[in-house]
């Protein structure tokens, strides 16, 4: 049997400061046999798309391949070009991408993407272009080949789209699949689907599968091999089970108890961290601050019966109904949840109790008052937020610590409370203050997000997504810390999350969103372990198991 | 700041570092013209109606104390030149100045808070857009003239031509700044800021603007071409600057007239120093505009 792909000690340099070299990929070597789905895991920064692209002949100057071999299709990559001689990317390689919206041209139809690479490879006609891509569509489980053939992109989902990427990097049946993140940009539902539909694909058509993933819900599920890589070096390598079920790397165990655990609750995530002795100081200091932390279990913040639309309304036009009759309480102390796919109206109902979005119908109270759109200054202060994306939450041309202390000033905190105290109490230096946020790592930047949501020493922190851009040693972390904000000043939290896991680990109760309306409203333990709404267990089921991991390691001391 | 112009001196290519450089020569011989200046054009006590229209210095009949000769009335025309290229810059320099105050202030507030403003706003910024510019700027510059009796004083003359050009380029700021108001307010860290309950006028001032002053900056070099040369254009056709207090454009409507009695100079070396200029400036300032394009980032 002939591998699909054989890499041998590749080594990559970028050039760095006057002279030096930087070895993005050093000494990695691995083979994929035909059929077979080979995992390449790592946080960002390792160097597995570097990888990738060294495959496809893509790898940008700087970048330069310095050692090593590459076969593909029984043809080896000559290192002076960076090229594989005689290799037909396309052909012989198939490329999925992360982002099927931007992987299609938005103005060809989809017939013409898919019959454009086949009549050039394979030099065919049009009709038989046209029947082998229904064909294919079919293959990939597109319903209705025929309408969808001459329609464009925009015209079909997100899933849909990645189905046609699959179809279009299969056209000219390659013995080398290379996909890089295929399911990052897809919601659970969509990703358990096309991640069958690789598993399926790779089987019959007896493809090489180089899959390149930081999720290791998705190695666990369908990779066969599986490479742990860190700082362009490989960690860890072998069959997934093994690895994954009896890591014996340090970092691969560390990295694999940083995931979060759908079956499981833990205390904390068991990552190595410094947690000195000035963080918990400073994060005591904080906790007399939360008011009426004492009285917990009360009623903090209540929704009855919101709805929120966007638009319309000229000529009672109908506007688009984000969230519809959406009723929860928050307690006083509790981490409240809200899951959902994208779309489901998760991120609008916090916008609105934030008060960026107003609400029409059904009303919000916090501390038993009623929650306007307008409101007082005490309570903007008592509700913050902290947001999804690190690098568009902070300001580039403010120095973290004026960031941190425009609201202590605004809000007028005053006693004591320093941007420094914060950053302490957020696990960052003193030091951190004078930098601008381009100096800081993403989970950094959203250490510093939580700080400045913490200067207005607030009763409710409202978390969007505050993790799902980052790598997961460092979600372990963020979350770690937000958990230890929770326990030490008795702050109230409302999460918003797509990712179930996580939730799970974070919550005591969780509202389960769908379509803008809440299906299932639940105890954490009760949600994960006897789902009464179709739509959650539906949701359950699709995460990708971990079966197979490695029980966390037991933290001293946790 | 410093590191910055170091980083852009450092990526420069040639041509711009030139036009970089004769820019910035002749703006500082401007501003420094009372001192550098042999003689004070604007002051009938320093020059001799017997010394007019001689030719530059090299030219047969020329006379040494005048480098560039004379003009009609025995003026230095070095010197006019200079003090011209003062009153051309400082009026530019004034036009770009109200431009930006009033588009930049009613860009924030049409891209921040949308709505009536905004449609407003920029209604009124297509009326101005469909109108030429000149037309525009001489009936600024004929009304105000109607209305105020010594509109030729050295006073009221260079207010009236910074408004009559000012009027014109406040629709580019006010179109750039709304456009890059729009994407900084959707970004979370204003959307932080909003939740904090911090005063508008604070947000708009603090946050928004200095994250889009880069591409504030780079219409503000090109605009200075084009108000120093609507200046002169109105100068020469006899509504700006008056011959007694002569810009670039003045000098070269009074040279114009005796170009075709062999008398080439006058007319001639205040043209050539108002096409280097406004060439600089344009250069350098189409540089900064690819610089500050994030679009063509990295592909200089």
């Amino acid at each position: 049997m002939t591998a699909a792909l054989e890499i041998d000690g590749l080594r990559v340099e970028y050039p760095r400061g006057e002279d030096g070299t930087f070895a993005a990929v050093d000494d990695l070597s691995l083979v994929i046999g035909a059929g077979e789905i080979h995992a390449l895991v790592g946080e960002s920064g390792a160097g597995k798309s570097t990888v990738g692209n060294c495959i496809m002949g893509l790898l940008d100057p700087p970048g330069r391949i310095t050692a090593g071999s590459i076969r593909v299709a029984s043809r080896s990559l000559d290192i002076a070009t960076g090229q594989v001689e005689g290799l037909r990317p396309g052909r012989d390689i198939g490329a999925i991408f992360q982002d099927p919206m931007t992987a299609l041209n938005p103005l060809f139809t989809i017939g013409r993407q898919l019959c454009e690479g086949m009549r050039h490879h394979l030099k065919i006609g049009r009709s038989e272009a046209r029947a082998k891509a229904l064909e294919l569509m079919r293959a990939v489980e597109i319903p209705d080949p025929e309408t969808r053939f001459d329609q464009y992109p925009h015209q079909l989902s997100g899933g849909q789209r990645q189905r046609v990427v699959i179809a279009s990097a299969l056209s000219c049946d390659p013995g080398l699949l290379v996909a890089d993140e295929p399911t990052t940009a897809l919601d659970v539902s969509v990703q358990a689907t096309i991640l069958d539909l690789l598993r399926d694909l790779a089987s019959r058509r007896k493809l090489g599968v180089l899959l390149i993933t930081h999720n290791m819900g998705v190695v666990a599920q369908i990779s066969d091999k599986v490479t742990i890589m860190r700082h362009g070096r490989i960690v860890e390598h072998g069959a997934s089970r093994q690895v994954l079920g009896e890591p014996r790397a340090d970092y691969a165990r560390a990295l694999i108890g940083a995931v979060p655990r759908l079956d499981r609750k833990l205390h904390r995530f068991p990552v190595t961290e410094t947690q000195n002795t000035a963080e918990t100081a400073a994060q005591a200091r904080l906790a007399g601050r939360v008011r009426g932390a004492t009285d917990e279990g009360t009623d903090l913040l209540s929704l009855d019966n919101v709805g929120i639309t966007y638009g319309g309304g000229f000529f009672g036009a109908p506007g688009f109904k984000a969230v519809t009759g959406a009723s929860f309480t928050v307690k006083r102390g509790e981490i409240f949840g809200i899951v959902g796919e994208s779309g489901s109206g998760k991120s609008s109902l916090a916008s609105a109790i934030a008060g960026l979005l107003p609400i029409d119908e059904g009303q919000m109270r916090f501390c038993g008052q009623p929650l306007k759109m307008r409101r007082g200054q005490s309570v903007r202060q008592a509700i913050q937020m902290i947001f999804q994306d690190p690098y568009s939450s902070l300001n580039p041309r403010l120095r973290t610590g004026a960031a941190i202390r425009e609201p202590l000033d605004f809000f007028g905190a005053g006693d004591g409370l320093t941007p420094e105290t914060l950053f302490e109490a957020v696990g960052l230096p003193q030091e951190a203050a004078g930098r601008f946020p381009h100096a800081f790592s993403g989970g950094q930047r959203q250490r510093v997000s939580i700080a400045r949501a913490l200067a207005g020493q607030p009763d409710l922190l409202i978390c969007d997504e505050p993790t799902s851009a980052l790598d997961v040693s460092v979600q372990a972390r963020v979350l770690n810390l937000l958990k230890d904000l929770r326990d030490r000043t008795g702050l109230t939290m409302l999460f918003i999350s797509h990712d179930l896991s996580v939730v799970r680990q974070m919550c005591d109760r969780v509202a389960v969103m769908k379509s803008g309306r809440i299906v299932e409203l639940e105890e954490a333990e009760t949600l994960f372990t006897r789902p009464r709404d179709p739509y959650t267990r539906d949701l359950l089921s699709l995460i990708p198991t971990l079966d197979g991991l490695a029980p966390a390691p037991q933290l001293a001391g946790a | 700041m410093a590191s910055t112009m170091k980083r852009l001196t450092r990526v420069m290519p040639p041509y711009v570092m030139v036009a970089a450089a004769v820019g910035l020569l002749i703006i500082l011989a401007a501003i420094f013209a009372p001192w550098i200046a042999p003689q004070d054009p604007t002051s009938t006590m320093s020059f001799n109606l017997m010394d007019s229209e001689l030719p530059p210095m090299w030219v047969e009949g020329g006379d040494p104390r005048y480098l560039l000769g004379t003009d009609n009335q025995g003026r230095d025309l070095l010197s006019a030149i200079l003090y011209g290229t003062r009153i051309s810059v400082m009026i530019g320099a004034g036009a770009v100045l109200l431009a930006a105050t009033v588009g930049v202030s009613l860009g924030l507030v049409a891209g921040y808070f949308g709505g009536w403003a905004e449609t407003v706003a920029m209604r009124v910024a297509d009326v101005f857009l469909s109108l030429p510019a000149i037309l525009l700027a001489l009936l600024v510059a004929g009304i105000a003239r109607a209305l105020i009796p010594d509109a030729d004083s050295v006073f009221w003359a260079p207010i009236i031509l910074i408004a009559a050009i000012g009027i014109n380029e406040w629709v580019q700021y006010a179109r750039t700044t709304r456009a890059s108001t729009m994407v900084e307010a959707s970004r979370d860290y204003v959307r932080a800021v909003r939740i904090m309950g911090l005063p508008r006028w604070r947000i708009l001032f603090r946050h928004i603007l200095p994250n889009i002053v880069g591409p504030i900056l780079v219409i503000s070099t090109i605009n200075l071409a084009a108000a120093v040369l609507t200046e002169a254009t109105l100068s020469f056709l006899g509504v700006g600057m008056p011959p007694d207090y002569p810009s670039l454009g003045t000098l070269i409507r009074i040279g114009n007239e005796f170009a075709f009695s062999g008398i080439w100079w006058i007319t001639l070396f205040p043209a050539v120093t108002l096409v280097a200029l406004v060439l600089a400036v344009n250069i350098t300032g189409d540089w900064l505009r690819d610089r500050f394009n994030p679009k063509l980032e990295g592909k200089s």
